[in-house]
Order: C-alpha cells, then sequence, then structure tokens
C-alpha cells in the first residue's frame, strides 16, 4: 500500500496515495477536473490538450502532469484557471473545422461535452478555417481531420496485436497531424476499430457503417446531467429604458431561417411576447427598411456577401444591443464549410462544371443587383461588435426568450445544459 | 523492448540523412525500407521524417538552397536574395527548378546572424551574400564548380574579450591543462569545485550545473550519459559556432570532465545540420583527443574512467535545443518536449540518468577546473559569476562575439558593438525579451537582465511589428504542434498582428494579444510554448506609444477590407465574362 497523503483543492482537504495522478486523485475527492487527453493507464502522460489547468503552490501546470504531493495547496475553480480552461477548448473549436450538426458524433462528443460543461457560447479566437481533409483510404476506419484536436490518444493507444502502431504525427507546427499507417490499420479487426473509433474524443475516428449515432435526447451528453444549470456569460444588460413597448428588429443573413422557426417555438409564450414587444424590421413583418431605433436586433447567419455586410452595419447603426443567434451568425457555420476551399473553386463546381451543354463555356452570375460573395464566410462580430450570442444549430427557444427577457426586461435566468447545444 | 531494438531505433536520424544526402529526397520506398529495417511501423518513421525540415519527401534538388529568414536575415536583405535566388534558378521559392537541379527553401536562423544575409547551399555556408553573387553562383555551379571551393569560410569575428587576464572562454588554450587536475581530484571534488564556481547554465536555463551533474551522479542506472547540447538555434545566437571552430578541444575537455563528474562512459554532441560545416573540425578534435589518449581509452584520473565521443547530427527543429525534445530526437525519435513529470537526470538518454549540458557550459566547466573556482568566481557578479558569451548582430558597426563578465551594462555592449541610433535590443532571441536602448544602465546579470546569448540590436528606423511578426512566424513554424496553445496558438497571434499591420485592428485587439500572448505563457506544455509570446507581450509594455498608434478606433464598427474580401470573386468573374 502506498503512503497516504493530505492535500487541498481550493482548501478543500483531500486524501490520495503518494504520488496518483492529480486528475485521478481529485476525482476520487469528489472533483471533476476536465480533460481531453488524460487516460489513467498513459504514464508519463499526453499532457497534450492543456484543459486540466490547476495552480499548485501558485504555479500554473496541466493536472495531468502533477502526482498527489503530501500538502500541495491546488487551486482549481477560481476565475482565472476556469478562464484559461475555457480558452484552450475555444481554441479547439476555433482550430479545427467543427461543424456539430453534420457531426456523426454529436452529442457523444467529449469536446462538445466539455463546451457544455464551461459554457462556451462562442470562440474568443478567430477561426483557422484550415483546409483539412477527410481520409478515406483506410480499410475499417475514415479520418475526419477536420475533428481532430491533436490529443494523441489514439498515437499512443491505438496498436497492433504484433505492437505495431496504427496513428503517428505528421509534420510540426501550425501543420502538425494525425496521419493513419494503411498496412497497420487492415490489421484491424472491428473490435479494435470501434475502440479506437471510441478512444477519439470528438469524431475525428469514425468506423464505417459502425457510427450509427444515437437520436437527439439519447445521446450521452444529453443524458448527463441533463438539468444542470450551464454557466453561460450573463447578458447582464440593464433593463432597456425608453418607450414601455420595446421593439425587436430581426434578419437572416447567410442563414437558413431555422432559427428564425425556433424563435417562433415558444408557442403560445408567443402571444404573451407580442403584448409587450413590438417587432419592427424582419422577416416576420416584411418591413424591409429601419423606420425607427430599435432596442433589440437579432442576426440569424454569418456574412457571405456584401449585401450581409450592409445589413449587419444597418442592425449596428440602428439597434442598441445586437444577439448572434445561432451557429452561423456566431462564426459562419454550416456555410463556412466553403470557407477552406478556395472560391474560385467553389465557383467553378457550381457554375462551370455543372452548367448544361445549353451554356457555351462557364458563367458566374454577376449583375449590378446581385451581391458579391465575400472570399469566405464571415462570423458577424468580425464586422460589428456582438453583445450577446447564442449558440446552436438552430438554438433552443426558451434559451433564446430568456436572453430577451434579460436584456429588454431585466429578468433574471439560468440555462440548463438540455437549453444548450450546439447543434 | 529489448535494448538492441532501442539502439537500432536509435540509429533513424542517420538512416533518413544517408537517403536524403544520397537521392536528396526521401521517398515512400525508403520509408518502408527503414521501417522494415527497425521493425517499426511505416508510419513511425514517416512521423519522425516529417519533423524535420532538412528531410524532404518529394526530390529538394541537387543543390539545395536554405536561406535564413529570421529577423535579422529579413533586414539585411532577405527579399532581394530570394529574388535574385528564383530569377538566377528559374525557380519557385519552397521547390525545385524544372531541371530539378536548385531547390529554393526557408530555413529558421542558421547562427550566421553577424553575416548576414547567409544561406546554405548542401550545407555549405554562403555569407553575406548579395544578388550579384547568387548569379555569379548559380552560373558557376551550372558550369560543374565544386560547392567546397565556392563556400564561404566563416569568420569567428570574436570582437571582445575582458581587458587583463579576465577572459575565461577566449585565453590561451593547452591541451590536457585541464585535464591534469582530475589525476588529483575525484568525480564528487569536480562537483564540488563547479557549485564553489556557481556555474550556471548557458543555454538559456540558467540551472545549476553543480546540482544537474549531482543529481545525475547520485541516480542509479546501468549507464550515465553525458549530451551536449549544441543545437544552437535560438535565432541571433551564434556563440557556440565560434566555441565549436576555435575551441572544439575546450569542448572536449569539458566533456571529459562532466563525463567524470557524473559517471557517464558516453557523450554525444547534439550538433544542429546548420553547422554541419564545422563536423570535421569536432572530428578532427576528437581525433587528436583519442590520439593523445583521453578519449576511448581508459583517462588518467584519480578515479580512472574509460570516457568517449560521438556526433549526432540533428535535422533541422529549433525545439530540439529544448533538453527533452533533443534527447527524444538523439533517440530517432520526433523532437517533443516531455511533460515534466521526470527529468533527463532520472531517466534520460535510453531512459538512463543522463545530463543535457550547453557548449558552453562545458567550456566553462573546464576552464574552471583548469583555473579554479575562486578565480572564476572573482569575476562577474555575485548572483552570475565568470563570463558569458554574447552573439551581437543587428544594427550594429562590429557584429561578432563578446565574451563579457557578467555585470556590462546595456550601454556599454551598446557602445562596444557601435551600435548604430538604436531603438531597442532584442535579449535572448524571440523568447527573450526587449530592452529598449534607452535603459542604458540596465545590467547584463542575473541580477538583473539575464541573456542566453542572443543580443539583436534594432535602429530606429526598424519597425517594432515586422519585427514581433517574424518571431510569431517563426514559432508558428517550429512549435513541435504537440500542445494546443502552443501549436495554434501562436498560429492564432499571427492572425491578430495581420490585422495590426493592416491598420484594421481597435483597441481591444491589443487587449485581447496581450491576454492571449499570457495564455500561452500559462498553458503551453513546454518551455518554448510558454516563452513564444513573451517578446510580442514585452514589446508591447515597453513601447505601448507605438502600438497605440497602429490601432485604429471606428465606433462599433470593426476593421474589414471589402474591397479584399471581394476580390477573388471578382477576379473569378473577370476570368469568365
Amino acid at each position: 500500500m502506498k503512503k497516504i497523503v493530505n492535500f487541498t483543492i481550493d482548501g478543500k482537504p483531500c486524501q490520495a496515495p503518494e504520488g496518483e495522478n492529480l486528475v485521478k486523485a481529485a476525482a476520487a475527492n469528489g472533483i471533476k477536473i476536465p480533460s481531453l487527453c488524460y487516460y489513467e493507464h498513459i504514464d508519463p502522460p499526453l499532457g497534450t490538450c492543456r484543459v486540466c489547468m490547476v495552480k499548485v503552490d501558485k504555479k500554473a501546470f496541466a493536472a495531468c502532469t502533477i502526482k498527489a504531493k503530501e500538502g500541495m495547496q491546488v487551486e482549481f475553480d477560481v476565475p482565472e484557471l476556469n478562464d484559461a480552461r475555457k480558452a484552450m477548448v475555444e481554441m479547439m473549436f476555433a482550430e479545427g473545422n467543427h461543424f456539430c450538426p453534420a457531426c456523426e458524433k454529436s452529442g457523444d462528443c467529449d469536446l462538445q461535452g466539455l463546451g457544455y460543461r464551461l459554457g462556451v457560447t462562442i470562440s474568443r479566437f478567430p477561426h483557422l478555417f484550415l483546409n483539412r481533409f477527410i481520409d478515406y483510404r483506410p480499410k475499417r476506419i475514415v479520418v475526419e481531420h477536420n475533428r481532430c484536436i491533436l490529443c494523441r490518444r489514439c498515437v499512443e493507444e491505438v496498436n497492433t496485436k504484433d505492437g505495431f502502431p496504427v496513428f503517428s504525427f505528421l509534420n510540426r507546427g501550425a501543420s502538425t497531424e494525425v496521419r493513419v499507417d494503411y498496412d497497420q490499420e487492415a490489421k484491424l479487426d472491428e473490435e479494435e476499430a470501434i475502440k479506437a473509433m471510441h478512444l477519439c474524443p470528438t469524431g475525428a475516428i469514425l468506423v464505417r457503417g459502425k457510427t450509427q449515432p444515437r437520436p437527439r435526447g439519447e445521446r450521452k451528453y444529453d443524458l448527463q446531467d441533463a438539468g444542470q444549470t450551464v454557466t453561460t456569460p450573463k447578458a447582464g444588460m440593464a433593463p432597456l429604458k425608453g418607450q414601455p413597448k420595446k421593439v425587436i428588429a430581426t434578419t437572416s443573413l447567410a442563414g437558413c431561417f431555422g432559427c428564425h422557426m425556433s424563435l417562433l417555438d415558444i408557442d403560445e409564450e408567443l402571444m404573451d411576447v407580442i403584448e409587450v414587444v413590438d417587432i419592427s424590421k424582419s422577416p416576420l413583418t416584411d418591413i424591409k427598411k429601419f423606420t425607427r431605433r430599435c432596442d433589440v436586433g437579432i442576426i440569424e447567419g454569418g456574412c457571405c456577401n456584401d449585401e450581409n455586410i450592409e445589413v449587419l452595419k444597418a442592425f449596428r447603426a440602428n439597434c442598441d444591443v445586437l444577439v448572434a443567434l445561432g451557429e452561423c451568425a456566431i462564426w459562419g457555420g454550416l456555410p463556412a464549410m466553403r470557407n477552406f476551399v478556395p472560391l474560385e473553386e467553389c465557383l467553378n463546381e457550381a457554375y462551370g462544371h455543372a452548367t448544361s451543354d445549353l451554356e457555351q463555356g462557364k458563367v458566374i452570375p454577376h449583375h449590378v443587383d446581385l451581391p458579391e460573395l465575400l472570399d469566405r464566410v464571415y462570423g458577424c462580430n468580425e464586422l460589428v461588435e456582438i453583445d450577446y450570442y447564442i449558440p446552436g444549430c438552430p438554438p433552443d427557444a426558451s434559451h433564446i426568450w430568456k436572453v430577451l427577457k434579460n436584456i429588454l426586461f431585466g429578468a433574471d435566468y439560468s440555462i440548463i445544459k438540455s437549453e444548450f447545444k450546439y447543434d | 523492448m529489448t535494448t538492441t531494438h532501442h539502439s537500432e531505433k536509435t540509429q533513424l536520424l542517420n538512416l533518413l540523412w544517408a537517403c536524403q544526402d544520397a537521392k536528396g529526397f526521401i521517398s515512400n520506398q525508403d520509408i518502408f525500407d527503414i521501417a522494415a529495417k527497425l521493425d517499426v511501423s511505416a508510419i513511425e518513421v514517416e512521423g519522425v521524417c516529417t519533423f524535420y525540415h532538412f528531410f524532404h519527401r518529394k526530390p529538394a534538388g541537387k543543390y539545395i538552397i536554405y536561406l535564413n529568414n529570421s529577423i535579422l536575415s529579413e533586414l539585411k536583405g532577405y527579399s532581394a536574395i530570394r529574388k535574385a535566388l528564383e530569377q538566377a534558378t528559374g525557380g519557385h521559392w519552397g521547390g525545385v527548378d524544372s531541371t530539378g537541379q536548385f531547390g529554393l527553401f526557408d530555413t529558421s536562423c542558421i547562427g550566421l546572424s553577424d553575416q548576414e544575409p547567409a544561406m546554405l547551399i548542401n550545407f555549405y555556408p554562403f555569407v553575406k551574400v548579395t544578388p550579384e553573387r547568387v548569379f555569379q553562383l548559380i552560373s558557376a555551379l551550372r558550369a560543374g564548380a565544386s560547392l567546397a571551393e565556392l563556400a564561404d569560410t566563416v569568420e569567428d569575428h570574436l570582437r571582445y574579450v575582458p581587458p587583463g587576464d579576465r577572459a575565461i572562454f577566449f585565453r590561451d588554450f593547452a591541451p590536457g591543462r585541464a585535464l591534469q587536475r582530475l589525476t588529483t581530484i575525484s568525480p564528487q571534488q569536480v562537483i564540488d569545485e563547479i557549485r564553489e564556481a556557481h556555474l550556471l547554465g548557458m543555454g538559456g536555463a540558467f540551472f545549476p550545473t553543480a546540482d544537474k551533474w549531482q543529481i545525475c551522479r547520485n541516480n542509479p542506472g546501468e549507464q550515465h550519459y553525458l549530451v551536449c547540447n549544441a543545437d544552437e538555434g535560438e535565432p541571433g545566437t551564434f556563440k557556440d559556432r565560434v566555441l565549436m571552430n576555435r575551441l572544439p578541444e575546450l569542448l572536449i575537455e569539458g566533456m571529459l570532465i562532466g563525463g567524470y563528474a557524473i559517471g557517464a562512459a558516453e557523450g554525444i554532441i547534439y550538433l544542429r545540420a546548420e553547422y554541419r560545416y564545422l563536423l570535421p573540425r569536432l572530428e578532427a578534435a576528437i581525433a587528436t583527443y583519442k590520439q593523445l589518449g583521453w578519449l576511448g581509452q581508459p583517462t588518467p584520473a584519480k578515479e580512472p574512467y574509460t570516457f568517449d565521443i560521438r556526433i549526432q547530427m540533428g535535422a533541422g527543429a529549433y525545439v530540439c535545443g529544448e533538453e527533452t525534445a533533443l534527447l527524444d530526437s538523439l533517440m530517432g525519435k520526433r523532437g517533443e518536449p516531455w511533460p515534466k513529470v521526470f527529468f533527463p537526470v532520472e531517466r534520460g538518454y535510453l531512459g538512463q540518468p543522463t545530463s543535457v549540458n550547453n557548449v558552453e557550459t562545458l567550456c566553462a566547466a573546464a576552464r574552471i577546473i583548469e583555473l579554479g573556482a575562486k578565480a572564476f568566481r572573482s569575476l562577474g557578479t555575485p548572483g552570475s559569476p565568470g563570463t558569458k558569451l554574447l552573439s551581437v548582430a543587428g544594427d550594429c558597426r562590429f557584429p561578432g562575439i563578446y565574451e563579457i563578465e557578467w555585470g556590462m551594462t546595456v550601454g556599454e555592449l551598446l557602445g562596444f558593438c557601435g551600435a548604430e541610433d538604436p531603438y531597442f535590443i532584442q535579449v535572448s532571441g524571440p523568447s527573450g525579451i526587449c530592452v529598449p536602448a534607452a535603459e542604458q544602465s540596465r545590467c547584463i546579470c542575473s541580477e538583473d537582465l539575464l541573456c542566453g546569448g542572443s543580443v539583436m540590436v534594432f535602429n530606429t528606423q526598424r519597425d517594432l511589428l515586422q519585427v514581433m511578426i517574424n518571431f510569431t512566424e517563426f514559432f508558428k513554424k517550429e512549435s513541435c504542434g504537440v500542445c494546443t496553445p502552443c501549436r495554434a496558438g501562436n498560429f492564432i497571434l499571427g492572425r491578430k498582428l495581420d490585422l495590426l499591420k493592416r491598420g484594421l485592428a481597435r483597441p481591444a485587439d491589443l487587449e485581447e494579444i496581450r491576454q492571449w500572448g499570457q495564455l500561452l505563457g500559462v498553458a503551453s506544455r513546454c518551455g518554448l510554448g510558454k516563452a513564444s509570446a513573451h517578446a510580442l507581450i514585452n514589446a508591447m509594455q515597453k513601447f505601448p506609444a507605438y502600438f497605440q498608434q497602429r490601432v485604429r478606433a471606428k465606433g462599433r464598427e470593426k476593421g474589414f477590407d471589402l474591397d479584399r474580401a471581394l476580390g477573388d470573386y471578382r477576379e473569378a468573374v473577370e476570368q469568365t465574362s
């Protein structure tokens, strides 16, 4: 038996066998330090994801690289570290191309689950939109590089029966990526391949024909802590002053109107809302131009052309508070899937190769009345300041209205996990 | 895994070098052959191969030209040389010309900052290159001239040593003078003497050498190893180059002494590939010491021991200067720093207690044994006794090596090097700090301003932002890629700096750069990542007005270049209508 040592986490007395990994030791004491790369049996620990940041005796470390020691004082749940951990998760969302609504692992994804747990509504970092590829060559698995966070679990853990690693890191610096050894991969049996898929904390490793996503509501992170409050940044606005009836404007830029549909999903409560809110410029009213100052502008969709930018700027100029509603408005969302393909290639695909032979050569639509396409899709906050973000594709109706009631009337609210979604 | 398997795997870099040197690239078949030979996955071999930027997976030319793209090269004419190279060869940057003769590539600092712009052709050095010279060189090579004949002799540029008898490194040297003392003192006494001298690690971490040796010595193991870190990669540093060129014998004696102290039978010099032209010099010195009876056979000492030295070539990766990354590289792996759960002195090369010491540290150790701790301690400052080699370059009349006594002021150094209209100096390279030239009285010593060796002088005509963008690009390329904050963070910071450069940033962006830079410092996995935004944050602190003036605040709209964003579409329309 190893010696038991006493230490504290945020002042709470804890005990663990000496030398025990701090992530494990904390868990045994009821404190769940989040991590995406930690595995109990990998020693030395990988320490790649940097999500488990703590301070030990005032110095910052990844908790997974710390061993329990007598008398050590660990800080965990403090604003500075909570923010650093959240920043790490946001950085992963900004570095990869994470389209939750289109992902087989959505709802069962550790990265996404951590996003919920930490209340990430937007990545503070600009999305890099790197052109990564999907590797269909392996026999049993498909590697979706867009979703890879380079945690290195698969590199360390997935070996053939005769002891050969199946994955390795390739390249260096910002170009680092995980790659499969096709010959070794071919030796994996189905069970081993499925194990690899589950080992991956995101949806980067998939097994052909075996992904079978569970229906929404029954997935790992739908079930886990569904009623728990998510700490989101509070809208925290003072109730807006002015006329007793508040004025709202809405628009859909490069969006699908799905977020607007979600707005309507509060059903009969909508009748109460109409009593206290006027809807000005909006597709719901078909008012095309701003005729008066608005309290809140709700933006669905990002900017894919110059007209979107014009509308967004008009919203910024005419509304006191702007809310980015849904993934597309927040960072581009599904339309941003074109962001890693050069525009010329997109246009060729749509208008060049796809035209009927009636047309001579390819013609890209252009006219003074037509908006011009931007080089990529931009999130709204790349163009104007946005005051509040509501994630989801589409966002949950009750999440939307809780936030709006807070902004308009100062009503207090809390968001529970089932109302907080990226898909 | 068996030890034999282990030691075969350590040969991976050499096997890859053999292919690279023979053909100018490493083919798929080579990867499979090596994997079969070492009995590992092909993907592992490829993983190692692609980590190092001197290994190419596509034909890279008969003559592979690496032009330094560090900030000093950039300021001394990088783009003109690059253009001349493209014109002279007809090739495009980052690839090979149509005849397959010339490959044109960027590389990080090659340790020739005192003679920029500098480049390597098949690892032969060419310094103070001009566009005219480029054209001459390329036509000479086309005409079949030999590189060895065309290549430049690299000058040492030793500019300053302390007056009187106060030099430590660059004083007269006689082989064996330091080693003779080993016949009278025990390994423990060597460590005690080093401790008394208070020698600090000169690679930049300044860890007390005696402590490192003591812990290494005390740790049990089948073998102990002494590794000399000659992977001098911090941009602006070239002191180890000069030491190895001028006094390789001193380094060997330092290693013999270190090996004696920690109980090692083998010493390995990890030499960066950029310094391949120093290899003959080092090998000759090793051969001499074998002849003299100090290497490869029982060395005369109070406690006789046998010690030998071999050289391992690196293959282009700044991060391998970090000791744990260096050890992984030595073992034929990707050079990724370890999470610090144990140290090399506990489990290092092949899992055995290992001491990794910088070239300068080992040379200093030899001098301490030769001259005595007391003499060493009488120099410098109490916190940092002795002398320090500084590589000074940039906007000064006398770039080169300065052996200074710790405690020299910034003003004195600027005076000695003939700094012209200095604006600031970057101390310790991109991972160091920015010191405004106005801080003349700052004292270079552990009590005030420590310096790992790199001193880059920038005059008032230089653009601070250009310097910072170069540094950020450097880290983006040279990060090992293992942890998120360093790999993605430097990329992201680069995007932010681009906004600043294009005049699109807002005051909030400056605050974000500062916060994100700090985050990299807190969350990164190793020292490289932690230090990667150091210079930037520091520059923002020192020159707030400069950064403020690059910022354009404009209501609640953000800066956006609409014409640029529409450029692709307009071009596509134009091409088809």
